[in-house]
């Protein structure tokens, strides 16, 4: 059975490191949040100007000022820190961030990223995405293996517009988890959902990749 | 000679030209500065170029000029949730430059910092690279970005004082710190004004230098773009 939302953001959780600094996109990689273990201290960067995000305030506690790059209301931790989005971009493409997890449209065999507009048809904007897979020092991708017409996202080229090329380090869909590696440049599949077979994998994947 | 101006109005006469290009702070609704944007919209000046991370929502913020049509061309990293905007931009009625976030925040900076351009890793291998100088350094291929400087900056803080110090609050700070650097001359509105004095000078945000004219815009209401709450059993 393929892994539900949670299951990818749970696996994508498990690449937390203790004293990691990270990075969450939106959508999947925000459920990562929920999934970090209590023994793992990791504090979570918003590209527009915090450190220490904490959960979402308690009804009646919301602060106009105080949100995530989503816009949500957030809260902050006794650990928090503030800061300009010069700074805030200086963290990020200074290498000082250990790892961000984002959501794609496509990802390439070369590790290569779309994932910030369909011409004609989603058209706002980049914001911080080429930032974080150019500056971070490790790339997560999570994402639904084949999109809602069940055409795969894994592809041998992108086809969309790139946000960013030779970038992406790890693979997490629905149904298995990716690594590329630093030899070859090339992905490995190097884990299977469970009740998932590698004939089903390959047979939803248009990249080339190592079994 | 003192910074503190009546209102929004005031603080702009003189300073607003159609043609000109504006830096704004904020990020989406929050630390906007919606009193000086407002009276932009007032004073009527077209054909503006503004340089903002986002473009306000439908009728808020950057969004009341695109709905009266005085923004010919945007400088921003993202601009959902604005109707008014896609509207304008499909119809080719809009100019708009996309720059990634952390590339927009620099190029200000180093506009401020009298810096004409830079090297950045971020869009190299994607379409911000098209046109653009790429050079290597240490077997990596990076891109030039030049500096924006606009013609005024107009930003939002919490408290400034009478010497143009000011302090910033939570994550309202965003780009207005590096906005207000951006131009010759920065107009800001903050939420109050305090006597010179009472804000400690080693917890400034921004130095007053940047500061040309101040209003007190209080009271403001701030929106909140997406209210997300937990309850407190999950607390």
């Amino acid at each position: 059975m393929p892994w539900t939302r949670n299951e990818i953001a749970a696996r994508a959780a498990a690449e937390l490191e203790d004293g990691f600094y990270v990075n969450l996109g939106i959508g999947i990689p925000t459920l990562v949040a929920n999934n970090i273990s209590d023994a793992t201290n990791v504090t979570l960067q918003s590209e527009n100007g915090m450190l220490g995000i904490g959960p979402f305030p308690l009804e009646g506690e919301e602060d106009a000022d105080l949100i995530n790059a989503g816009k949500q209301t957030i809260s902050e931790l006794p650990s928090s820190a503030y800061f300009g989005s010069a700074e805030s971009f200086a963290m990020i493409r200074g290498g000082h961030i250990d790892l961000t997890i984002l959501g794609a449209l496509e990802v390439s065999e070369r590790g290569d990223i779309a994932n910030w507009m369909i011409p004609g048809k989603m058209i706002k904007g980049m914001g911080g995405a080429m930032d974080l897979v150019a500056g971070v020092k490790r790339v997560i991708v999570t994402m639904d293996h084949c999109n809602k017409g069940g055409e795969p996202k894994f592809v041998q080229q992108c086809s969309l517009p790139l946000t960013g090329k030779a970038v992406v380090d790890m693979l997490i869909t629905d149904l298995g988890v990716f690594e590329r590696q630093l030899s070859t440049g090339r992905f490995r599949l190097s884990e299977i959902a469970p009740n998932v077979t590698r004939e089903e994998i390959a047979a939803q994947t248009s990249a080339s990749y190592d079994e | 000679m003192s910074r503190k101006y009546a209102n929004a109005t005031e603080a702009l006469a003189g300073l607003l030209h159609d043609d000109m290009t504006l830096c704004v702070g904020g990020f989406g609704l929050c630390g906007i500065p919606e009193r000086l944007i407002n009276a932009v919209r007032d004073a009527g000046v077209r054909n503006l170029t503004v340089v903002s991370n986002n473009a306000g929502i439908d009728g808020e913020g950057l969004g009341q000029l695109l709905r009266t049509g005085q923004i010919r061309k945007m400088i921003s990293s993202y601009v959902g949730e604005n109707k008014e905007f896609a509207r304008q931009y499909l119809a080719g009625e809009l100019e708009v430059e996309f720059c990634p976030q952390g590339t927009l925040a620099e190029r200000c900076r180093a506009g401020g910092a009298g810096i004409p351009a830079f090297f950045t890793r971020t869009g190299v291998g994607t379409q911000v690279a098209e046109g653009k100088e790429t050079r290597e350094f240490a077997g990596q291929e990076y891109i030039m970005e030049r500096s924006i400087r606009g013609d005024l900056a107009l930003i939002k803080g919490w408290k400034a004082d009478d010497a143009g110090n000011m302090i910033f609050r939570k994550t309202a700070r965003n780009f207005n710190q590096v906005m207000a650097t951006a131009a010759p001359l920065c107009v800001a509105e903050v939420e109050g004004i305090v006597p010179v004095g009472s804000i400690e000078p080693d917890a400034v945000h921004l130095p007053g230098i940047y500061v040309k004219r101040l209003i007190c815009g209080a009271p403001y209401e701030k929106k909140i773009e997406f209210r997300t709450v937990r309850t407190k059993e999950a607390a």
